[in-house]
């Protein structure tokens, strides 16, 4: 979607412009990029390096993923026209039902006794079970009988906080399962080796979309890019990925803990043993759900149909689209989403706690809308939310670093959320889109 | 029109006893009226005649109080737009019914997308495919990845006409195709009009050009306050006999 072949000729910038119109890269994602590297780097001036150690953006993935997830879901919520102030709740309610059935339900009435090979797995389908069906509930009161998303959302935060709490009777719910507990972030990683083979892959399929991409633009004879410009996106896309990989390797786990695993097999550590923790599970996880939304979203006539009722619910509507069903399934997809962000938070924290997502449903919100989805509908990108995540985060994680209490990071939050939608309409306005 | 249609078999749609109310508002009033293949009939009535309504039932897009509606002398179960367009009938709506985000081949095939073998949305061979439709009717057109809304009101038109060409319509309704429409642009949705009465589609057009009317039209049904007037063949009547059923609401004697 870029209007740069129609840009106004404005000498002085033409040139900077063509280079981005020569390689097709949406300016806006650009933006946001550029504004996350920015907080970076004055972050870690104010920390004096101690922002962009591999410590520090290894904790910053695995504190994003939960939020992100769910500011994946909230796109197509929001591109409908709709809004869902209960993900928080709902995560709570989920993560609920998961800590049931991992400490009570499936180990004592099931008879499985605790750390049974089965239980991570159940109580997961379990949740992403709960999580679907409470998110189609949403919907169909919103679709068929046409309550306001606003209305049945606020309702839903009241519910299904309070239902967490009662299902656990108010109590703190743990430990988790160790299975269940490797999908939070530090208890459960790849490991340098398989994370080297799992960038290895993405670089892969990364440069296999491209190549695929240009091939079906020359099959119908197109205009493409330059090969030039292909070669840089590839080798951008193919460094950014390494250097994430390398990163995250680069963070060593502590030789206690390594001892101590050594022991556990019956062996000794040999003298200067160093392992790096590599990519989280819970991080790979956030980058299939991502993949799995963004083909969704662009390459699947659901996807289509969502961006269509968003855009012009009448039009959808006379073009034979069933809106009602459409917006049942866009709930239910958060809900899924609500229940696989529960297992990623409550796995982190390694019990179930009433408070569980808090104030998650306005993160989630505030990263959709950061990332660029509009609340008149139509208009989002998965990337974007996700990227509006990790800047949230990277805000708090770094003013927490830097030492500003609590509240005052909150204050400012808050002031990032309005001015970055302030600029996103000065954005659009200048480009027209 | 000089050519002369066949109306001894049976009609490609016919409407019976169409009714609609909105609260106490009879919008359409027991109203009648048939379309031969290869044959234009224009749709007139003053503001609120109730035209837009009259289609909007053949269409799918509001369900009717009562009245028949038949396809090729079946009678026909049109409850939404899917049902309509299973029976070949396409739309070009007075409000341009297009997702201004979405570019032009989205709008084109929206619903009815093509896919690939596995079951993706196949953008490309869908912007080929409205490449060369809206070829042969805006030749200029270049904005293929742009979303609609930064378009004109007449390349807006030409995806919404190119959308009923390209899915094979049997019966095209077109609702003030040229009302946002240039000369140029009108002269070319009248020349394509012509054509696909060659082709054998019957065409529903509602226009308040008297003249285009007497220009395009086979026959005129005139609508007054959700009633019909009267169906006239436009060549055996005047301008001002049109403007009379229009306004007076007063059926030429002669006409049959
Ligand atoms: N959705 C609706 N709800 C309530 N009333 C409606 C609705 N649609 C149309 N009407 C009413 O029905 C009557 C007929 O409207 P219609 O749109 O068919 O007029 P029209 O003949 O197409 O006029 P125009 O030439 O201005 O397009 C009007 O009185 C209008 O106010
Ligand atoms: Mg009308």
């Amino acid at each position: 979607m870029s209007d740069s072949t129609d840009s106004v000729s404005e000498p002085t910038r033409s040139t900077k412009r063509n280079l981005l119109a020569t390689l097709e890269i949406d300016t806006r994602l650009l933006g946001m990029i550029g504004a996350f590297i920015v907080v970076c780097l004055v972050f870690n001036f104010l920390t004096d390096g101690r922002f962009l150690t591999p410590r520090n953006i290894f904790n910053l993935t695995i504190q994003t993923v939960s939020v992100a997830l769910m500011a994946t879901g909230m796109v197509f919520v929001i591109v409908t026209r709709n809004i869902d102030l209960s993900v928080g709740s709902l995560l709570a309610t989920c993560s609920a039902i998961m800590a049931m059935m991992q400490t009570v339900v499936l180990p004592d009435w099931m008879g499985l006794g605790l750390e049974h090979p089965l239980i991570a797995p159940m109580a997961i389908l379990t949740g992403i079970l709960a999580g679907a069906i409470i998110g189609a509930f949403h919907g169909w009161l919103i679709g068929y009988l046409t309550i306001p998303a606003f209305i049945v959302t606020l309702g839903g935060l009241f519910v299904w906080r309070n239902v967490a709490w009662h299902l656990t009777n108010g109590q703190t719910i743990g430990p988790l399962d160790s299975n269940f507990q490797l999908l939070g972030g530090i208890n459960g990683t790849l490991g340098e080796t398989w994370s080297w083979v799992f960038g290895a892959l993405a670089v892969i399929a990364t440069l296999y979309a491209l190549i695929a991409a240009r091939r079906s633009k020359v099959r119908h004879e197109f205009q493409v890019k330059p090969v030039w410009a292909e070669v840089v996106i590839g080798g951008i896309a193919t460094v950014a990925i390494l250097g994430f990989v390398a990163i995250l390797n680069a963070y060593e786990i502590p030789s206690r803990r390594l001892e101590r695993s050594f022991e556990d097999r019956g062996l000794t550590m040999p003298e200067g043993f160093t392992a790096g923790y590599g990519i989280p599970y819970s991080v790979v996880l956030l980058i299939v759900v991502a993949i799995i939304m963004i083909v969704l979203a662009r390459r699947t006539r659901l996807g289509r149909y969502i961006f269509a009722a968003g855009g012009n619910p009448e039009a959808a509507e006379l073009s034979g689209i069933r809106t009602r069903a459409l917006t049942v399934k866009v709930f239910m997809i958060m809900g899924i989403l609500c229940a696989i962000s529960a297992v990623v938070a409550s796995a982190r924290l390694t019990f179930h706690t009433n408070d569980i997502g808090t104030l998650d449903e306005l993160r989630v919100i505030a990263a959709a809308v950061i990332g660029g989805t509009a609340l008149s509908g139509g208009v989002g990108t998965i990337y974007g939310a996700i990227l509006g995540a990790l800047i949230m985060q990277s805000l708090q994680s770094g003013m927490a670093m830097v030492g500003v209490d609590a509240p005052y990071q909150n204050i400012v939050v808050g002031i990032v959320l309005v001015l970055a939608v302030y600029v996103d309409i000065l954005y659009r306005k200048r480009t027209g889109s | 029109m000089s050519s002369e249609i066949d109306r001894t078999g049976t009609p490609l749609v016919e409407m019976r006893n169409m009714r609609k109310a909105f609260g106490g508002i009879h919008a359409v009033d027991n109203v009648t009226i048939d379309l031969y293949p290869g044959e234009v009939v224009g749709v007139l009535g003053h503001n609120g005649a109730g035209k837009s309504v009259l289609m909007k039932m053949l269409s799918g897009a509001l369900p009717r109080d009562s009245g028949e509606i038949y396809v090729n002398g079946e009678k026909a179960e049109i409850n939404n737009p899917r049902d309509a367009r299973n029976y070949q009938i396409e739309t070009i709506y007075q409000y341009l019914a297009l997702a201004d985000n979405l570019d032009a081949a989205a709008n084109l095939f929206l619903g009815r997308e093509l896919t690939t073998p596995l079951g993706f949305v196949d953008d490309a061979k869908m912007e080929a495919e409205t490449r060369k439709i809206m070829g042969r009717l805006t030749p200029n057109f270049r904005r293929f990845n742009t979303p609609v809304a930064g378009l004109s009101g007449g390349q807006r038109q030409s995806v919404a006409i190119s959308r009923a060409v390209y899915f094979n319509a049997k019966i095209l309704i077109m609702d003030e195709p040229t009302a946002a429409l240039g000369v140029e642009e009108t002269r070319m949705v009248a020349e394509l009009i012509d054509e696909l009465k060659k082709r054998g589609i019957g065409i529903l057009l509602i226009d308040h050009d008297i003249h285009q009317v007497k220009a395009l039209c086979d026959r005129a049904s005139v609508m007054k306050n959700g009633k019909l007037v009267g169906t006239v063949e436009v060549d055996k009547v005047s301008e001002d006999d049109l403007l009379g059923m229009i306004i007076l609401g007063k059926k030429p004697e002669m006409a049959a």
